[in-house]
């Protein structure tokens, strides 16, 4: 019954509720890959194009499955897609750029495992977003991915030359600058469009 | 020298703990750790899906071609995380709509498609059900290590009763997204602390 | 050679295939195993938050709008019922309506009680949302807050029931009949609230304005059929 505007439903997916420091989604590729900075952005870029292929499917899905009753089959469907998605970029990436298919590597196909993008499909549907809404939604969601992504590279390119006590170094101290980002990030709870 | 199948199960207790060692399954670790009741109940629940996973990927093992053991084990995994994301609307709906969208995110769960790569997939359904059930019950302890603390330090209870009186100001921002980081942080950063302490017997 | 390729052809399709038989087996059992414990509580539930909002009520009926925006008893299929409150005595208590909309965290789902004879809104409760534990989801329980929507004013103009002034937060020194007062520290979920509530009403108090008559005319019928030929 509430239409939430389509600039609102981008600001909130992207600075909002950022899907890595509000909802904690895409952890694994956020302490992983965002050691240096170009990675980062490729990571984000691809992240972001699986995420809009896949809300798509995800809509299509949703409403296929809605009209033959059988929602239980939801979950398998969206995984399904999504593992195929990636597997598609990674063919059209291995064909069209191979330089970055190296450079990629093996986080290509763990874009699979990346929480962040079944999660898109599961909060546009738990919120019954039509068609513009989704994609809007989804762009968004790539948008803060890749946003909190390269931030959190920028940080620790500059950390590595700090000095860092023993014991920090590695995840804890990635998780303790993750969570001054998210603090950060809770600034724009305020924003409305 | 292979390993004892009481080893199998007693290592992912803690000397390979998924969330402490292997720093697996990361994202609902700080998303669903708000409290001392969600992380149980979410630790559980992927204990459940990785014991069954495990137990049908070995039983199954003979007849998945390398090929396609990705595509098989996802399917496997994301059948038992819907079967356990009915089974806990069937037990508690409150429980459920606490949880979200979490249950489903499991199938996600970076720790259940290793166990499956790494261990189900080479071995008989007994060692592999024995080493599920000690990555889930490490999983589920060290969840509840951050949901504990989150829960007492920002609202002052532990599983709903209250510690302390009513005069208790809860630290509001270790049940928020950035609390969770910095609980698993101070966690890691004792561990690591201790293990180092451990390795040199002479002392600091 | 050849052999081998379509044996590991066979293979994989084999592996494929029986995997996802299996897997489909898994989940339909347990959907059908568990979606009527499911369904019994999700009613359960709805009763419950129903009759908690509608205080006197011994039965409830379950209604709708068609598209000509005329109240009906619940037909199979329909979308976002209302349900109107019948106390012991056969008179109405009010209709409850359920409405939903985007929170700080996630959506936002209540429950509110109007009584179109008073044209007021005289209970909410909050029925899931995702808000901030300790801050955004004090709107579930904060007594002061709640206590605001056992009087909140909707006032409709007299000639087309259209509702002239929406609910809002209070905004000056002054709270109006229609406005209520912010929870300190979950300002975006006590807003969130206002504009759904403020939407929800656009949309059904003038429509239940209209339809006054076939209310009461569904109202006597079922006290009618309770005290039986």
């Amino acid at each position: 019954m509430n239409d939430p505007s389509l600039a609102s439903i981008f600001i909130n997916a992207s600075l909002v509720n950022n899907f890595v420091l509000a909802y904690f989604l895409g952890i694994c590729p956020f302490l992983g890959v965002s050691g240096r900075l170009s990675t980062a952005t490729r990571m984000g870029g691809a992240v972001s194009f699986v995420m809009l292929i896949s809300s798509l499917c995800a809509y299509a899905i949703h409403a296929v499955l809605d009209a033959l009753g059988t929602p239980y089959l939801q979950l398998l469907a969206f995984v399904v897609v999504i593992a195929s998605t990636v597997q598609l970029v990674e063919m059209l990436i291995r064909k069209f750029n191979p330089a970055l298919f190296r450079a990629l590597g093996i986080f290509l196909p763990l874009i699979t495992t990346n929480c962040a993008i079944l999660a898109v499909a599961l909060f546009q549907t738990n919120r019954a977003y039509g068609l513009l809404q989704c994609l809007v939604f989804a762009l968004g969601a790539g948008a803060g991915f890749t946003l909190a992504l390269v931030l959190m590279a920028g940080i620790r390119e500059k950390l590595e030359l700090a000095e860092l006590p023993d014991l920090a170094e590695g995840t804890a101290i990635s998780l303790i600058v993750a969570g001054i980002l998210s603090l950060a990030f809770m600034g724009f709870a305020g924003m409305s469009t | 020298m292979a390993p004892s199948a009481s080893d199998d199960f007693i290592k992912g207790l803690w000397r390979d703990n998924p969330v402490f060692v292997q720093v697996l399954g990361m994202c609902p670790v700080l998303a669903v750790s708000n409290s001392a009741l969600n992380a149980l109940t979410m630790g559980l629940a992927t204990s459940f899906v990785l014991c069954l996973s495990s137990l049908l990927v070995a039983s199954l093992r003979a007849f998945i071609p390398a090929e396609v053991r990705i595509a098989c084990y996802v399917l496997i995994i994301a059948s038992f995380v819907t079967v356990v994301d009915y089974l806990i609307q069937a037990i508690s709906l409150e429980l459920h709509a606490a949880l979200g969208a979490f249950i489903s995110l499991i199938v996600v769960n970076c720790l259940i498609l290793a166990r499956a790569e790494a261990f189900a997939s080479r071995n008989t359904p007994l060692r592999a059900l024995l080493d599920a059930l000690g990555m889930g019950l490490g999983f589920t302890f060290a969840l509840l290590c951050l949901g504990a603390v989150r829960e007492i330090l920002g609202m002052g209870s532990l599983f709903g009763i209250a510690l302390f009186g009513e005069a208790f100001q809860p630290w509001v921002v270790m049940i928020l997204p950035g609390g969770g980081f910095f609980t698993l942080a101070a966690w890691l950063l004792l561990i690591t602390g201790l293990k180092r302490r451990r390795a040199r017997p002479q002392g600091a | 050679m050849r052999a081998t390729d379509s044996n590991s052809a066979f293979a994989m399709y084999r592996a494929l295939v029986g995997t996802g038989c299996v897997c489909a087996l898994l989940v339909v059992f347990t959907y059908l195993l568990t979606a009527p414990l499911i369904a019994q509580k999700r009613s359960a539930a709805l009763h419950e938050a129903v009759f908690a909002v509608l205080p006197g009520t011994t039965a409830t009926l379950a209604l709708h709008a068609n598209d000509q925006g005329e109240l009906g008893l619940l037909e199979h299929g329909a979308a976002t019922p209302l349900y109107l409150g019948l106390d012991a005595g056969g008179r109405i208590t009010g209709l409850a309506i359920s409405a939903q909309g985007m929170g700080y965290q996630d959506l936002i789902r209540l429950l509110y009680d109007y009584a179109p004879d008073r044209g007021r809104v005289i209970g909410l409760k909050v029925l899931d949302s995702r808000e901030t534990p300790g801050l955004g989801d004090r709107i579930h329980h904060d007594r002061a807050f709640l206590a605001a929507f056992e009087d909140l004013q909707i006032p409709l103009s007299a000639d087309d029931g259209r509702v002239q002034q929406p609910i809002t937060i209070r905004s000056g020194p002054h709270r109006q009949p229609w406005q209520f007062d912010a929870i300190t520290g979950a300002t975006i979920s006590s807003q969130a609230v206002a504009r759904i509530l403020s939407q929800s009403s656009a949309l059904w108090a003038p429509l239940i304005w209209r339809n006054q008559e076939t209310l009461q005319g569904i109202a006597s019928r079922a006290e009618g059929a309770r005290h039986g030929p």
